[in-house]
């Protein structure tokens, strides 16, 4: 983003910058939807404990969006994460239902698995330079591998102390609604507690230390960092390091929420819905441009369409993916367009689209 | 001597796949020796039907869609740098298509021919989808067959109406995926076979290797040179496409049904990983088809290994991932300068030329 604002500066054209637009198309848009909902549906959607369990439901896939985010701006890419969520929450689930379980020890395992593996493949990608897909590719293998050779067959916790560790929830009551049974406060998970920390952390990370800007400009030019002094090998390994941690969080908080584990449960396919999260929030591949708060919004955004496509009646199974697929296609082709007109996608855009736009059509052209 | 030294280094891109392949024969051969049974290599004709069977036919026949995929992907790979990730989900769509018009016509050839004309057709649009995507609108290829991958699976269960369709025992298209009656080697293999010829008279005969390779390797200096990469790489992408529409097939009238879920699940991934342990660069660029050739029968070998140690189906992932790092440490740029410094100091003390040698092999791979 630095690259961003010395470009402005520059030019002295552009007051708002990629990363910003794009993260304002993802809130508007998310707020946008959800204000429909509201006034087609109701229902669910106007109380607001269903707003809070889109944060109680998915504080896992923030988190680990967050680690995808941090990743996908030093110009690399994490698939691991989705099978080290599956593996972190099967062997905390069979270590709480040892003899020798315990809450410290289970938070342990976890905090070390994602660590392991954000070590590994960091090492991996940043100093021997293999290509962070195939590493990474290599890392969803081993995990889900490992994850059925700890245990084959679903597992639930039994442990007491987890369970009421698990069903903890801070009640807030000028926030409920009036149901049958009488006045129901909205209840806050502790694993939406987590994941709004681990928000606001990496986004104090990404935007006020050194480390973060590094992130930023190791992505957005490898070879001009280098050139800068950054040390672009300890910048990648630190952006895996950091994803796995996340990733490890993120188990744990998976397994908070529905306090089983299964080998092919909801953790598969996360690190796909991860990556959308990321690039609907306005995240690049390529590099150097995210914001984590339009990461935040992207799996809000996300959920938000489960739940209307749920809510819509729209019955068959097929159609929650459909939706998915063509929200997932109408941020990418939007976020290409916003780049092509700001000149940078190498896009040549019809005429049409081109409007109030006067430098930077040389450029695109 | 010379013209030896050319040949290696014009192959020496095959060093790391023969390498690899030469290991997992020789670690069968050292397991055989160990327990003193050597059916792992055996072929046999079974008497009253007449076909070849044992694990080498096994490896040669199950590898058969991964190879024609990783050929397809070969190409994808060389032109946009970058990997088509949906190629699992097309195929469940191009399958499902064969499957349904198989199923409302009478068992035929001339309506086996036009089903699999019909599936090549649609797979063909899937890729110039994702063709159009990455070509046009300049979006990362990962990120464009993201779509397609989320969406595929969904698409092929509303084709088939939420149900698994099954092929007859004795529909003819159980011959391609099985025997041709009275022939002993597996028709799988024949297709393989086909296509790899016609691959390569392609590649030698017209200018696709050729302008595939200088899109990937300079976008801007090919089309100053005449090359259209927009064409080029919407090529690509629909020759990826007749490959998932064959692999498709391949893998429908060998299991006799389709399932949307599980056809050919993860394949995308395997695909990959054999262009990469091919000796490809999945950064685009320099391609040689039959390192990924002999990448999916690496692949594949690995897997039939581990199935007849024992190992349980769920856990081979975790196996395979091993060798996948193991594979791409030996394969990583700083691993190989590290072997040739190495190589030359040791070569050092006993003759002068090999020096020569030794950087030479190390420009090459």
């Amino acid at each position: 983003m630095s690259k961003n604002n010395t470009v402005s500066g520059r030019k002295g054209r552009e007051p708002i910058t990629d990363t910003k637009l794009l993260l304002t198309i993802t809130i508007c848009v998310f707020f946008g939807m959800y204000v429909l909902a509201m006034l087609i549906w109701g229902g669910g959607f106007l109380k607001p404990q269903q707003f809070i369990n889109l944060f109680n439901d998915n504080a896992y896939l923030i988190i680990l969006s967050c680690g995808l985010t941090i990743v996908m701006i030093s110009g690399g890419i994490d698939i691991s994460v989705g099978g080290v969520t599956a593996l972190v929450t099967m062997c905390c689930v069979v270590f709480l239902n040892s003899s020798g379980g315990s809450i410290l020890g289970s938070l342990c395992i976890a905090l070390g698995i994602g660590l392991a593996f954000g070590l590994v493949q960091g090492f991996l990608v940043a100093y021997l330079d293999v290509q962070p897909f195939i590493v990474t590719l290599a890392g969803m293998f081993f995990a889900r591998g490992m994850t059925t050779i700890v245990n084959k067959e679903p597992a639930t916790v039994t442990m007491e102390a987890f369970k009421a560790l698990k069903d903890m929830r801070i009640e807030i009551s000028w926030l409920g609604a009036q149901s049958k049974g009488g006045w129901i406060p909205a209840r806050i998970e502790l694993g939406a507690i987590i994941a709004l920390v681990v928000v606001l952390a990496v986004f104090v990370i990404l935007r006020w230390t050194r480390l973060g800007r590094n992130i930023y400009a190791v992505g957005g030019n490898n070879q001009s960092a280098l050139m800068l002094g950054i040390n672009v090998k300890r910048t990648k390994f630190y952006a895996h390091l950091f994803c796995g941690l996340l990733a490890g969080i993120a188990g744990y908080t998976f397994l908070l929420h529905i306090g089983a584990a299964n080998p092919a449960g909801d953790a598969n396919m996360a690190e796909m819905k991860a990556i959308a999260s990321s690039i609907i929030g306005g995240t690049l591949l390529t590099g150097g441009v995210g914001n984590i708060i339009g990461t935040l919004f992207g799996t809000l955004t996300l959920e938000t369409i489960r739940n209307i496509v749920v809510t819509s009646g729209l019955k068959e199974p097929w159609w929650q993916s459909i939706t998915y697929g063509a929200m997932l296609c109408f941020f990418i082709l939007l976020q290409s367009v916003v780049l092509a007109r700001r000149g940078k996608g190498g896009l040549a855009l019809p005429k049409w689209l081109n409007f109030g736009k006067k430098k930077s059509d040389d450029s695109a052209t | 001597m010379s013209k030896v030294k050319t040949v290696m280094q014009k192959n020496s891109q095959l060093i790391i796949p023969l390498i690899a392949l030469l290991a997992i024969v020789l670690f069968n051969v050292i397991r055989c020796v160990v327990i003193g049974n050597f059916s792992f290599f055996e072929i046999r004709l079974t008497e009253n039907t007449n076909i070849l069977s044992g694990n080498v036919i096994n490896i040669l026949k199950d590898a058969s869609e991964l190879a024609i995929l990783a050929m397809g992907m070969t190409l994808v790979t060389s032109a946009s740098r970058g990997q088509d990730i949906s190629v699992g989900a097309s195929a469940a769509i191009a399958g499902s298509v064969f499957v349904k018009i198989l199923l409302a016509n009478p068992a035929n050839w001339g309506v086996i021919i036009i089903a699999i004309l019909a599936s090549c057709v649609v797979a063909m649009i899937c890729g110039a989808f994702n063709g159009i995507l990455v070509s046009i609108f300049k979006i990362q290829p990962m990120i464009a067959t993201l779509i397609l991958y989320t969406v595929g699976r969904s698409i092929a269960y509303w084709i088939n109406g939420g149900a698994t369709p099954t092929i007859a025992k004795d529909h003819p298209v159980l011959y391609l995926g099985g025997f041709f009656p009275g022939n002993p080697i597996p028709t799988p293999i024949f297709i393989v076979i086909i296509c790899a010829i016609i691959f390569v008279l392609v590649l030698k005969f017209t200018n696709l290797g050729l302008y595939t390779q200088a899109v990937g390797i300079n976008e801007k200096a090919a089309h100053l040179n005449g090359i259209n990469p927009i064409k080029m790489k919407l090529l690509t992408f629909i020759i990826l496409g007749v490959c998932v529409a064959l692999a498709g097939v391949i893998r429908v009238s060998r299991l006799a049904l389709i399932n949307h879920e599980t056809i050919l699940l993860g394949v995308e991934m395997d695909a990959i990983l054999a262009v990469a342990i091919g000796g490809n660069s999945l950064g685009g660029g320099k391609f040689k088809l039959s390192g990924s050739i002999i990448g999916a029968y690496v692949i594949e070998a690995l897997t039939n290994t581990l199935y007849a140690m024992k190992v349980a189906s769920t856990d081979v992932k975790a196996y395979k991932a091993i060798v996948i790092i193991l594979i791409v440490v030996m394969g990583s740029p700083v691993v190989k300068k590290h072997t040739s410094r190495l190589w030359s100091k040791l070569f050092k003390k006993k003759e002068i030329p090999a020096t020569a040698g030794a950087s030479s092999s190390k420009g090459g791979m």
